[in-house]
């Protein structure tokens, strides 16, 4: 049964509050200011608190179980990030404040600058874009600009391979450039012959996701970058894939020119609902006059300070980023220091790939790469042998009666019923051995009793959802009885 | 579930098919390429007017899986488009070959049509491609 919303459970006069008389006289509000009414729900304390604690309990988070949704590293939160993020130091101060009042979290935000910097072996970093896509939208900005100070602003095109996260064509197209797709070759890297052949001197640069969302690292990387950046363009790295390599190999040392990272997965900030975002980019040297204004900097006398980039592109957001997402992303980086960060990635590439071999060996479901060592990630298909008529989101819809969040279904496109699984290093091998055993029960299930996949799932809040008439004919407000 | 290849169009590598009425060529998916996609939900058309080249990416379809790029296997002047799809897109899955038709383009180059492949080719080159 569909819950109320909270303007239903109003009652006219209830309050939950109780303000004391104000001891300051009252000034009227403006008459031009003041609207006729304002429908907001009144409720009792209780009645508020068990409206959302009933609501929290129908929702899905890592920290109630297993999470393996492909290319978002739903890593478990340390609690340790929200109590350093609530110090007073932190909540109390604004972005507007004389920095002199402010130096402690302006050092946080340099010292985070120089962390990104090291892990990502680049050279300048912009803590301001709000999430990865903003990241990549400022990095493409970065990108043609740079071009334009070479004298190359007659190049419009990036090429984006086909393994690459889907919103890498979108921040191109909202920069106003235009998208070339590159193939990938058999094994899952980006097709070189292909790539040549679109190296011109229209290309602004090439955005790979590396490692790609096949859950590969691209063996040729360097070799690509090297002909990108012969042909005269840039190379941007979409950082959703870190988790993969912190510690272990930089982004910079192979070629890599602009990446972001997702503070929100790779350095376990909430996300998915749980928080806003925060998509940091870094950059060479030869980038690093064009960052977003302002950096942080600290000056010969011992003071942080705000820094405008000499041809900085502007501002891509308000103030200076999601300021509590990046305190948390700090402490999470120096709980684990340089050698617990390597450690994370080894984890969770050892974790991806002791499922992709349990899969591999149990034999109900096609892994098109298994031949080859993943990364922190895998794609496997929903295609099991003798149930022609489940598709892979029969499957996911099932998972979600064994208590997991299903994976990434779908994507990346170029494998058809994709079933794109990324455990995370934070899951025990108990919890990896449980998923592969719903998995193999479903699959039995797929052949015995397909139906019971088709309307999956069983024991949600609510069955199988309508998502043809969702989005055909979407209700997006309710409208009063 | 055997999808239909009738041999009266001919089909794209990326899915397309066209049908030469010997004025117009008339511009569709193929069955495979709308049960790939699953319900749709959208579709963007071209307008009326516009002149296209082979390979341009000139439709846009919405399924509740993914988004697809349509391109038009030949180059030419788009002449008709068909407006049913946007309150009806539902009709790619029921009828791909008939009412789903996308446009209709006056061809400036016939011989493009040469390169697309025949029913038998595009069902064979499909098998090669899922078991891949």
């Amino acid at each position: 049964m569909a819950d109320d919303f909270i303007y239903e459970l109003s009652s006219p006069g209830r309050v939950g509050v109780a303000l004391p008389d104000s001891d300051v006289p009252e000034t009227p509000i403006p008459a031009d200011t003041l609207r006729p009414e304002l429908p907001l729900p009144e409720l009792s304390e209780v009645d508020v608190v068990r409206h959302y604690v009933r609501l929290s309990t129908k929702n899905y988070g890592v920290d109630t179980g297993f999470y393996p949704l492909g290319s978002c590293t739903m890593k478990y939160n340390p609690k340790i990030n929200e109590q350093t993020a609530r110090l007073p130091g932190f909540t109390n101060i604004h972005p507007l404040q004389d920095p002199v009042t402010v130096q402690g979290a302006m050092q946080l935000l340099y010292e985070m600058q120089d962390m990104l910097a090291e892990i990502s072996g680049l050279d300048a970093v912009t803590l301001q874009p709000s999430a990865g896509a903003q990241g990549e939208f400022t990095g493409v900005l970065i990108m043609r600009k740079a071009q334009i100070a070479r004298g190359q602003g007659h190049r419009d095109k990036i090429l984006i391979p086909d393994s690459a996260h889907g919103t890498n064509p979108a921040s191109t197209a909202m920069s106003g450039l235009h998208v070339v797709e590159i193939a990938s070759d058999a094994d899952g890297n980006v097709d070189i012959e292909q790539l040549k052949a679109h190296l011109d001197d229209t290309v602004v640069g090439l955005m790979i996701t590396n490692p790609s969302t096949l859950g590969l690292f691209d063996q040729n990387i360097v070799e690509v970058c090297r002909l990108v950046h012969e042909a005269g363009g840039l190379v941007y790295g979409d950082g959703a894939n870190l988790n993969a390599i912190m510690g272990i190999v930089r982004p910079g040392d192979l070629g890599i020119d602009v990446m972001h990272f997702n503070l929100h997965k790779t350095f376990s900030t909430p996300h998915g609902g749980g928080g806003p975002g925060s998509g940091p980019v870094g950059v060479v040297a030869e980038l690093a006059p064009f960052l977003p204004a302002p950096v942080v900097g600290l000056s010969a006398e011992g003071e942080y300070e705000w820094v405008w980039p000499a041809q900085s592109i502007g501002r891509v957001r308000s103030f200076h980023g999601n300021f509590g997402v990046i305190v948390r992303a700090y402490t999470y980086i120096r709980m684990h220091g340089a050698v617990g960060l390597r450690r994370v990635s080894e984890d969770a590439v050892l974790n991806a790939n002791y499922m992709q071999a349990r899969l591999l060996e149990l034999g109900d479901y096609p892994v098109p790469h298994g031949d080859r060592y993943c990364m922190h990630e895998f794609v496997a298909q929903g295609k099991i042998a003798g149930a022609e008529g489940i598709h892979t989101l029969d499957i996911a819809k099932r998972l979600i009666d064994f208590d997991y969040h299903p994976p990434t279904i779908y994507f990346p496109l170029i494998v058809p019923e994709a079933l794109m699984i990324e455990p995370t290093e934070t899951e025990s091998k108990e919890t990896l051995d449980g998923f592969i055993a719903a998995l193999t029960q479903i699959a039995d299930e797929a052949r015995s009793d397909p139906e019971l996949l088709h309307t999956a799932p069983h024991h949600a809040p609510t069955r199988r959802l309508d998502e043809v008439r969702a989005a055909r004919q979407p209700i997006l407000a309710k409208t009063s009885a | 579930m055997s999808l239909n290849y009738p041999n009266d169009v001919r089909y794209a590598k990326t899915d397309e098919w066209a049908r030469y009425d010997g004025e117009l060529v008339v511009v569709g998916v193929s069955d495979y390429a709308q049960d790939a996609l699953s319900d749709v939900v959208f579709v963007e058309l071209p307008a009326l007017g516009d002149v296209v080249a082979a390979g341009d990416e000139v439709v846009t379809v919405e399924s509740v899986k993914a988004a697809a790029e349509v391109v038009t296997p030949v180059s030419g002047e788009v002449v008709a488009v068909n407006a049913a799809l946007e309150d009806t897109p539902e009709l790619i899955n029921t009828d791909p070959y008939g009412e789903a038709w996308f446009f209709k383009v006056k061809p400036s180059d016939l011989s493009e049509l040469d390169a697309l492949l025949d029913a038998a080719a595009y069902e064979a080159y499909n098998a090669e491609r899922e078991d891949h």
